[in-house]
């Protein structure tokens, strides 16, 4: 028994000794390996009546025991010292600038804000309409109740195609109003549309471009009347520009396919010259609107005596700038990739009414 | 429009302030655009007098001034010509604000000599153009009052912004008449349009052609002779009057013309009689007939213009300009007074053709009041013998005035249908009679007869409108719009859906999105399509914005060199909008185009930059596919397919089968970029999103996953193959040998040179076996092996390599 308490001392001062995992097993195997100094003792187990056996055997099996604990200790604590050894080896610096392969490039702040439009207007149950940029006489002036000729035409500088075999002269839509003619002559109500789209007017200096974007907005049912005009818009502007309240003003104007006509205002502030919306007693005109002239229902082919219904229409820019601060309405079509990359949205930035 | 607050008094009975007025008038749809208070900006000019005006000693052309100013007496030194002992004059004292600049007055030494005041020009002070010397004011002026109160220039300008329906505010009684509905006071009565009776009969007649009598181009025309008046210059409130919205006086005779223009909305025209040869006859002009007009420039006429003529020659163009021969002058003794009216139509487009933008025709175009040609004679008679004297003859009348008499039904119950606010019948009445409407009947429906200075009613709604801006837009409750639905339907087709898609994947692959001009340069949009005649603007802003653009890239590229001339040579920009291909209204197609140029990121430590090519859009491209929901493996990439603006040998057609193309890719020509002023390489891609199939399967299930549960393999080949061989006849040869068990085949390398021969390259890939039912043996994963080795060189005419 004193033997096996010696070897005991001896084996586990050798694990303690062993300097790598290689010394290390080394031991193992001296100690429990085939040949091993406690392997040879547990084979003279044999030899032994059983009361000598049991007793012998079962101190040699805790020493056995303590002998692989121990192993399996110094192991550990070896790999890691040797872990810990080649971490530190290869540190490297981490103030070095990142991969640059894959970054996000930016959507136009025009997708961005019509995206954000949609959402809002969507969530009050209307629908995206579209229709051609080139347009006829008929869906651009005439339907809209601008005879030939009316002065209202000269509010507007239209861009002409030439003149065709029969006469007429195609025109760059100068508004988003033709889709309201064209969803009046296709569907029946109730209809609720908004129509956002490129726009032309032939015009260019600081504050004008020959292209532009308006979102053009109709409701016809049978019962919707100014207040709900004025419902839906003061909606849209408090959650489109992300405000509790907003001070609003509709002014009485004019426009050839609507009657009663409005323009709407929204507060602002300029003190310091700078804009802020929302607050303050100075008045930011915003958008056009009223209730679709009689005229215009029945160039669609809809009774005004059965139904009515509201339009607007607004600059996409216009509020894309005031929203954004964006200062130059010239810069939008510029394609300055600097521009682009500030005024820019990343592409995950999905205008949600839910998500905000 | 701009009037003054004085003016605008002189119609309306009212204690409002400015500011209420101002307000009001937005309130009835008369949108204030500026209210100038110019009181304040001449406060601190005052009048003094020149108490002796004596030679400056150092200068011949300056005098030396003793001036009172009330309190004190100070020395100026002044180079006006007309700077005299014993005149009143208009002094800002240092300290005080000069109008024309803003600046503050400061006491100075000029040639050496003290001056401790300016005496102002009419220009300085702005009031007027005139700056050929000091004003002089009046003698009764009193010393050191305000200037502004002595030239009746103390009260404010008011300017509006009018829209084209309300012709009968292009005069201040109009806006007094709406201003005096909503209850800002009372509207004057105008005794100056009582008739004046003619002592003689005119020895001027009147006709009109029988042509212009039957299409109503000038419908009615008056005249008057009045002889022996003295013209000159107007008294001083007329010129105060015209000064004040920026209007040059010229003499009596024209700024009464001019004041009963902006004060009734009634334009007129008076004629030197004795310049005149025999009667008026309006008629149209004929083809190249030339008239020298007031505004110093001739014009040539043609066939569909409406002239007043002698018998001699025309006089004036109808409703837009006078000629400069007839016009009056200081020497005007005998007078031909016009009073007429005009077509709208006729005089727009006569206006348009010969671009004269004039007061009359600002007036006529919208809209005169037919009943102004009776009144507006005899304002004009009564201003004209008050100011210039003279002897009045019987009034000569060519024609009809037109006695419009639109009636409308109005239900009561449409203000609140239509308006959504409540409006008693009384109020809507009370409120149209205030606006000149003769209203008859009582609710529910009464009826009313529009006044002949509101040509804009039309309709029902009109009347609903009338009411509601004089009610006020503020008193409409706001409502909630109500939902049809509990929750919205999908705002967006299925086909907007993927547009949305288009420009968030294209952005998400590090491209940034652009707008660029639907129209371009026809110069470089010739190099993309033959342009049809019909897409060319008949009017373009400039000429290199000609025509609409038959491909999106053209705006694109452009954009490249002008990123480049920047300084920005690593590009990747994308536009998804429309080209146009014919010239029809819908004849355009949405396109998703994109092009990269340079090198893939920055310069970088990671060493991974490196130079943009085809494969990076042909890459982009296959991802939009795959998020439009077609495989790009069932794409077919088409070598000979792209057109002409892409390189010839780096380029593709994507095709769904031989139809239908989705689009192209590749390296752009360099004679395009050359010609687009681009340097370097670009690679591009098209993709027509409209060709791309709409999945056809209805509803939102996906096909079932089908994951083997046994092990997959994968075996590498190396080929040696001439170098002209197509890598897709590869990828295809070893797919089709058993499309069951080989789900991939991929190359994975590509070499040429040392070690190959000329002509030849090296291609490596590799195919992936995914058994179904069993696990594969080697047996069996080389049976395969070498039916593909086989089917390879069967289809290329290449050769393993050891």
């Amino acid at each position: 028994m004193e033997n096996i308490e010696a070897l005991r001392e001896e084996v586990l001062a050798e694990i303690e000794k062993a300097a790598d995992l290689q010394a290390l097993e080394d031991v193992r195997i001296s100690a429990l390996g085939k040949k091993g100094r406690i392997t040879g003792l547990m084979k003279n187990l044999g030899q032994m009546d059983p009361d000598q056996r049991r007793e012998f055997g079962q101190t040699l099996n805790t020493v056995k025991d303590q002998v692989a604990e121990a192993i399996e200790t110094r192991k550990s604590g070896l790999e890691d010292a040797a872990l810990n050894a080649r971490l530190v080896g290869e540190r490297i610096d981490v103030t070095l600038p990142s991969r640059m392969d894959e970054t996000a490039g930016r959507i136009h702040p025009i997708s961005q804000t019509m995206d954000e439009i949609i959402s809002i207007f969507g969530e009050m149950g209307f629908a995206l309409a579209e229709g051609p940029d080139v347009e006829d006489d008929f869906h651009n002036f005439t339907a809209l109740n601008i005879p030939p000729e009316h002065p209202a035409r000269e509010m507007q500088d239209t861009f002409y195609l030439p003149e065709q075999e029969d006469g007429s002269r195609l025109v760059l839509r100068t508004h988003t109003s033709p889709v309201q003619i064209r969803t009046m002559q296709s569907k029946t109500p109730p209809i609720r549309i908004i129509a956002p789209g490129r726009t032309y007017r032939s015009d260019s200096d600081m504050t004008h471009t020959p292209m532009f974007h308006q979102v053009e907005g109709l409701v016809i049912d049978k019962k919707t009347h100014m207040g709900h005009l004025k419902g839906c818009l003061l909606e849209f502007v408090k959650t489109y520009f992300e405000l509790d309240e907003v001070p609003v003003r509709y002014r009485p104007s004019f426009f050839p396919f609507t009657e009663p006509s409005a323009e709407m205002d929204i507060g602002c502030s300029r003190k310091g010259g700078e804009l802020k919306i929302g607050e303050g007693d100075d008045w930011l005109e915003i958008l056009g609107c009223g209730m679709v002239h009689p005229r215009v229902l029945a160039a669609c082919g809809l009774d005004p005596n059965e139904y009515q219904g509201f339009a607007f229409g607004m600059g996409i820019e216009r509020i894309a700038m005031l929203k954004y601060g964006i200062p130059d309405l010239r810069t939008f079509f510029d394609t300055d990739l600097r521009w682009l990359k500030h005024y820019g949205f990343v592409p995950l930035d999905v205008p949600n009414m839910v998500r905000g | 429009m701009k009037f003054t607050l004085d003016w605008l008094k002189q119609h309306l009975d009212t204690d409002a302030s400015i500011d209420v007025i101002a307000e009001k008038l937005t309130d009835v749809g008369l949108e204030i655009e500026s209210v100038t208070d110019r009181a304040a900006a001449l406060r601190d000019i005052r009048v003094a007098y020149i108490e002796e005006a004596g030679q400056h000693p150092d200068a011949d052309r300056l005098k030396l001034c003793r001036v009172n100013t009330g309190d004190k007496i100070i020395q100026v030194v002044c180079g006006a010509p007309n700077a005299r002992t014993g005149i009143k004059v208009a002094l800002a004292q240092p300290g005080a604000i000069i109008p024309i600049d803003g600046s503050k007055l400061k006491p100075g030494k000029i040639r050496g000599v003290e001056s401790q005041g300016m005496m102002c020009s009419t220009r300085e002070l702005c009031l007027g153009e005139d700056h050929d010397g000091i004003i002089e004011l009046p003698e009764d002026a009193e010393i050191g009052a305000q200037v502004a109160t002595v030239l009746g220039a103390d009260d404010p300008i008011i300017e509006i912004g009018l829209t084209p329906n309300r012709p009968d505010c292009t005069g201040v009684r109009g806006i007094a008449r709406d201003l005096a509905a909503a209850g800002l006071g009372a509207l004057k009565a105008d005794p100056r349009q009582e008739a004046v009776a003619g002592s003689f009969d005119s020895p001027v007649g009147v006709t009109i052609s029988a042509d212009i009598a039957k299409n109503g181009a000038a419908p009615a025309f008056y005249g008057r002779y009045i002889r022996g008046v003295k013209n000159g210059e107007s008294p001083a409130w007329l010129k105060a009057r015209l000064e004040a919205i920026g209007l040059r006086p010229i003499s009596t005779l024209v700024d009464i013309t001019n004041l009963v223009t902006h004060d009734l909305a009634r334009p007129l025209h008076v004629f030197d009689a004795d310049k005149m040869s025999g009667d008026i006859n309006v008629r149209y002009a004929t083809n190249g007939e030339k008239l020298a007009a007031l505004d110093n420039r001739e014009y040539e006429l043609s066939d569909s213009m409406v002239v007043i003529a002698d018998q001699a020659k025309a006089l004036g163009i109808g409703g837009i300009i006078g000629g400069e021969e007839t016009g009056c002058v200081e020497d005007t003794v005998n007078v031909f007074v016009e009073c007429a009216l005009f077509d709208p139509i006729s005089v727009a487009k006569t206006g348009r053709k010969l671009q004269i933008n004039s007061d009359a025709r600002y007036r006529f175009e919208r809209g005169v009041d037919p009943q102004s040609i009776v009144w507006g004679m005899e304002v004009a008679t009564r201003l004209i013998t008050e100011l210039c004297g003279g002897e009045v003859s019987h009034v000569v009348k060519a024609g009809e005035v037109p006695a419009p008499r639109n009636s409308f039904d109005l239900r009561i119950d449409r203000i609140r249908e239509l308006g959504g606010v409540e409006v008693d019948a009384d109020q809507a009445i009370a409120i149209l009679k205030s606006l000149g409407f003769e209203v008859s009947g009582s609710a529910p429906v009464i009826t009313a007869v529009a006044p002949t200075w509101r040509p804009d009613v039309i309709g029902e709604a009109d009347l609903v409108e009338e009411v509601l801006r004089i009610v006020g837009y503020d008193k409409i409750p706001t409502v909630p719009l109500e939902r049809e639905t509990s929750l919205p339907v999908p705002a967006l087709s299925p086909f907007q859906k993927r547009v949305g898609l288009t420009r968030r994947t294209l952005a998400s692959r590090g491209m940034f999105e652009t707008v660029t001009w639907s129209f371009t340069d026809s110069r470089w949009a010739k190099l993309f399509a033959d342009l049809k005649p019909g897409l060319f603007l008949a009017n373009p802003i400039s000429s290199d914005l000609d025509v609409m653009r038959p491909n999106v890239l053209i705006n694109l590229i452009a954009a490249v060199g002008r990123n480049q001339s920047r300084g920005f040579a690593d590009l990747a920009l994308f536009e998804a909008g429309p080209e146009f291909f014919g010239d029809q209204p819908g004849d355009q197609r949405l396109v998703a185009a994109g092009l990269r140029s340079g090198s893939t990121t920055p310069r970088s430590w990671t060493g991974s930059r490196r130079d943009i090519d085809l494969f990076d859009v042909k890459a982009d491209a296959e991802a939009l596919l795959e998020a439009l929901g077609t495989a790009a493996a069932n794409v077919q990439v088409n070598a000979d397919g792209a057109p002409s603006w892409y390189h010839p040998g780096r380029s593709a057609a994507l095709q769904l089968g031989p139809k239908n193309i989705l689009g192209y890719f590749g390296e752009l020509h360099p004679k395009v970029l050359k010609a687009l002023g681009v340097k370097g390489r670009v690679v591009a891609f098209e993709l027509f999103v409209e060709n791309v199939p709409m999945p056809k399967k209805k509803g939102t299930g996906r096909p079932l996953l089908n994951a083997s549960s046994f092990q997959s393999v994968e075996r590498d080949f190396a080929f040696l193959l001439d170098a002209d061989v197509q890598s897709e006849a590869i990828v295809k040869a070893a797919r089709n040998v058993d499309r069951n068990l080989i789900s991939d085949v991929t190359i994975f390398d590509l070499y040429a040179g040392k070690g190959i021969e000329d002509g030849k390259k090296s291609i490596a890939f590799s195919i992936t076996l995914q058994p179904t039912k069993a696990t594969l043996t080697e047996e069996e994963i080389d049976g395969v092996c070498k039916k593909v080795v086989a089917a390879v060189e069967k289809a290329t005419g290449g050769s393993l390599r050891a």
